[in-house]
């Protein structure tokens, strides 16, 4: 293995052939460099993007803040090299290294992936090639790293069960201390991989693929799914915190100009409004809520420790945040005489949300940006995101009355049942919106129709639903196209290639990963970026292997179908997803949970976190039921608390 | 109050560029809490004012950059606090009060000189090939699709044995006036030096009095 002084001599000669050398070197202010060898378990944190991307991901900075606090451990980062940086490194015979100690990821105790979405896992192969650790878990022997993977999309982790030893199903922050504590005796009581791989596959909420067996019936559908080994779980639950710990505030400042560059404090975790194409709205769940002050306090602490220009508000719906307008007016009165910019993403449509960006602008942005996805009222039943057309024509207008020249509004295609005439809605209402702010602002309001394709997801009402075809989704685009030609109003797509390749890898089962094995060997990779698009790759990885896309992309689901994914739960019952699907297609709304808690299964399966947790952080109601546990001590039911 | 901060630039800040570096110093005077001056206007930018652009991979022991305060510190504190908020490879030399009225530092420079070490194997007859460099009318290059003349960009060269490390010194001294500014790489290459071959550090800014 290269020691860190030789990867520094290879590096000199070859970084200034690359673009932004930055990207390799590390350094950062805040980087955390420990000593090596007073550290029992050493812990390689990767993001398989390029570091412009993976830098400012703030899970991974959760995970690094987390073992990095600790005496027997310590963390460091990875991300993918550009192809430039790539191809020198493999010509060098450099590994993937970590950027605080430039020591090769092979040396590693614990190599953990950031996995947040599909488009990802073939830059997971290349980088473990890259670092010369044996692709498959079954491959890897004593010598090597434990190699984990987290993140949104392993909620289905099968697609990827070959190439990882195991996945933290979840939120990170607490399971990364098991899995440290566990590996700690790796040189005594685990000694044998498949005893250390037994070990982690006892801590809720690690899943290890290869204690778990599927059976396939001749449909190619899952029959079961068996255990192969004594004490573990099926269904895996996935893992939460029962209360936000402290946010991260010493952030990465990096040295170059990266995607986000900016501090950020995740004020609620998980969303109360059931839109129903929505992953993280489903797999997040249940919400909890930071206090204001720890929020301000997080706040000043992370612009103070980075010196950052930008601080980002973080949740999956700001305006939900229940003291959403005090935060507001606290942060303002805290950065008052500073120069920051404070962003708030994911506002509802409504005037209030003005209000509130407006109060927050310190260097002033042009842009404004909101998320109706659909457009005729039928879909939005379907979707369970219900905003009328007024409130949107009001809220823009008012959006460009108050100064702001740009709007950018984000719309779906492919929804389930849509038709050309929901997709000539959002054409229309485009159509409107400009119309409207120029009567209030004159003829340089732009307006910016940024318009995906929805890809049905695991764990979600829609987990059954067919993705729209290659052919619908291109009719569609041309009627936007054709429809859309204003010179001030600028549509933006998705190429139905690139949902389709993310529809097969989101609801894949196992067999796929043989499918994306054989891509990344004939070159996939970077496959979320347009110049690396390669679907023919994909196609034929398909053929080889005798796999039809379609029977994962376009297949409706039986109702009973028993999907690749069921012995993972997001805690959200299956029963009451397909009872949420049923609702859909009958057009029925289901209002905000925080009014009306439809159970959907956070409370029974997290029920003696919330009993301990009891008020406020939680948006789902108490429960004030006794601990099972008591029951049977006791003999009968213990009064209510 | 126009502080005037003389500073190293070695390790991992060898591989950012001129803007990084512009922005790298905003974040830590924030972070030193130190009261920047800004433009007016609809994205107010902070007044700082780097002497010379260093070229990507050279470390430096010879930065130089003026930052204007909105009020007055005193240098001593303000010198540790900037310090303390600066990543490792950014070392603080040297900083004074500066004079409010002086020109921008970037039209004060006249020259840079740079130490470049290269690999024995490419040390042999050195000193006549800097002569003949020295003595060549004219050094035709092209650069960014342009021709430029290279030679009148140099104003010394020299070399020196490193002490006993199998290793070369050359000392380069090039202009580095606005519109006219020689690259130690591009003197390297017409030395029949592989520019990757060598470490360069920039040593000294000369400044015009």
């Amino acid at each position: 293995m290269l020691t860190p002084e030789q990867i520094e001599t290879k590096l000199d000669r070859i970084l200034l052939k690359v673009q932004k050398p930055g990207r390799y070197v590390g350094g950062e202010l805040n980087s955390v460099v420990k000593d090596w060898d007073s550290a029992d378990v050493r812990v390689a944190l990767v993001f398989p993007d390029i570091y412009d991307i993976g830098v400012s991901n703030v899970g991974l900075k959760i995970l690094y803040d987390q073992v990095n606090q600790r005496g027997d451990a310590l963390a460091e980062r990875a991300y993918a090299p550009w192809t430039d940086m790539e191809a020198l490194m493999r010509a060098e015979g450099i590994p993937l290294y970590a950027l605080e100690s430039k020591r090769p990821l092979s040396g590693f105790d614990l190599v953990g992936f950031s996995l947040p979405y599909e488009t990802l896992y073939t830059n997971a192969l290349n980088l473990l090639d890259l670092a010369g650790i044996p692709l498959r878990a079954g491959e890897r022997g004593a010598e090597h790293p434990i190699v984990i993977a987290g993140g949104h999309s392993t909620i289905n982790p099968e697609p990827m069960h070959a190439f990882m030893d195991a996945f933290v199903i979840g939120e990170g922050e607490e399971v990364i201390h098991d899995i440290i504590n566990v590996l700690k005796l790796r040189n005594t009581q685990y000694a044998v991989r498949d005893d250390l791989l037994l070990a982690l596959a006892k801590i809720p909420g690690v899943y290890v693929p290869r204690f778990y067996q599927p059976h396939y019936m001749d449909d190619g559908t899952i029959a079961r799914v068996e255990t192969l080994a004594e004490g573990i779980a099926n269904p895996v639950v996935k893992r939460i915190v029962a209360k936000l710990p402290p946010p991260p505030t010493k952030f990465i400042v990096p040295n170059i100009e990266v995607v986000h560059n900016r501090a950020s404090v995740e004020i609620t975790r998980g969303c109360t409004r059931g839109c129903r194409y929505c992953h993280a709205g489903m797999i997040t769940r249940p919400v909890r809520e930071r206090r204001v002050d720890e929020i301000v306090a997080a706040a000043r602490e992370a612009v103070r420790s980075t010196g950052f220009e930008e601080l980002a508000l973080l949740s999956l719906s700001s305006s939900d945040y229940t003291h959403i307008e005090e935060l507001v007016a606290a942060i303002g009165e805290e950065f008052k005489d500073e120069k920051l910019t404070v962003s708030l993403p994911s506002l509802r449509i409504e005037s209030v949300s003005i209000d509130l960006v407006d109060k927050l602008r310190g260097r002033r942005g042009s842009g404004f940006t909101l998320a109706p996805e659909a457009a005729t009222e039928r879909m939005r039943r379907i979707i369970n995101k219900f905003i009328s057309d007024e409130d949107i024509i009001n809220t823009t207008r008012e959006i460009y009355r108050r100064g702001w020249t740009n709007i950018k509004l984000y719309f779906m295609i492919g929804h389930p049942s849509e038709t050309l005439e929901d997709v000539q809605a959002i054409a229309d209402l485009c159509k409107r919106v400009i119309a409207e702010g120029r009567k209030v602002a004159g003829m340089k309001v732009k307006l910016h129709a940024g318009v995906s394709t929805f890809v049905p997801k695991p764990q979600t009402p829609f987990q059954w639903v067919s993705c729209d075809t290659r052919e619908n989704i291109l009719a569609k685009q041309a009627l936007l196209k054709r429809e859309l030609r204003d010179r001030n109003i600028k549509l933006s797509w998705t190429k139905p290639e690139d949902t389709l390749l993310e529809s097969f890898l989101s609801r894949g089962d196992r067999r796929l990963a043989e499918v994306i094995f054989t891509a990344w060997k004939n070159g996939a990779k970077f496959d979320a970026w347009e110049e690396h698009r390669r679907f023919e790759t994909w196609m034929s990885a398909f053929a080889e292997h005798g796999l039809d896309p379609a029977f994962y992309t376009h297949r409706p689901r039986r109702a009973d179908e028993i999907f690749a994914w069921d012995h993972i739960t997001a805690a959200v019952r299956k029963k009451y997803l397909f009872q949420d699907f049923r609702r859909s297609l009958e057009g029925h709304i289901r209002v905000d949970c925080r009014l009306n808690c439809y159970a959907c299964g956070i409370l029974p399966t997290f029920a003696d976190l919330r009993r301990d947790n009891p008020g406020e952080g939680w948006k789902c109601p108490d429960v004030k039921s006794p601990r099972k546990a008591d029951v049977s001590d006791r003999g009968q039911p213990l009064a209510i608390r | 109050m126009r502080l005037r901060v003389a500073f190293s630039k070695q390790g991992a800040l060898r591989y950012i560029g001129h803007l990084d570096l512009h922005t790298l110093l905003e974040r830590a005077a924030r972070r030193a809490a130190l009261p920047l001056v800004y433009s007016q206007g609809f994205h107010p930018a902070p007044k700082i004012q780097i002497a010379a652009a260093l070229p990507l991979g050279f470390s430096s022991r010879a930065e130089m950059a003026d930052l204007w305060l909105s009020e007055d510190r005193d240098l001593v504190s303000l010198r540790a606090d900037l310090q303390s908020a600066l990543p490792r490879d950014i070392q603080i030399l040297d900083v004074q009060q500066a004079d409010d009225r002086a020109p921008a530092l970037q039209t004060l420079v006249v020259a840079a000189e740079y130490e470049a070490t290269i690999p024995d194997e490419f040390a042999s007859d050195l000193t006549s090939r800097l002569a003949a460099l020295m003595e060549a009318e004219s050094l035709p290059r092209v650069r960014r699709g342009k021709t430029y003349d290279l030679r009148p960009l140099i104003e010394s060269l020299e070399a020196a044995p490193a002490e006993g490390s199998g290793e070369t010194r050359v000392l380069l001294r090039l202009a580095a006036r606005e519109g006219a500014t020689g690259r130690p790489d591009e003197v390297l290459a017409a030395l029949g030096i592989p520019p990757e071959s060598a470490r360069v550090e920039r040593i000294r800014l000369i400044f015009r009095d």
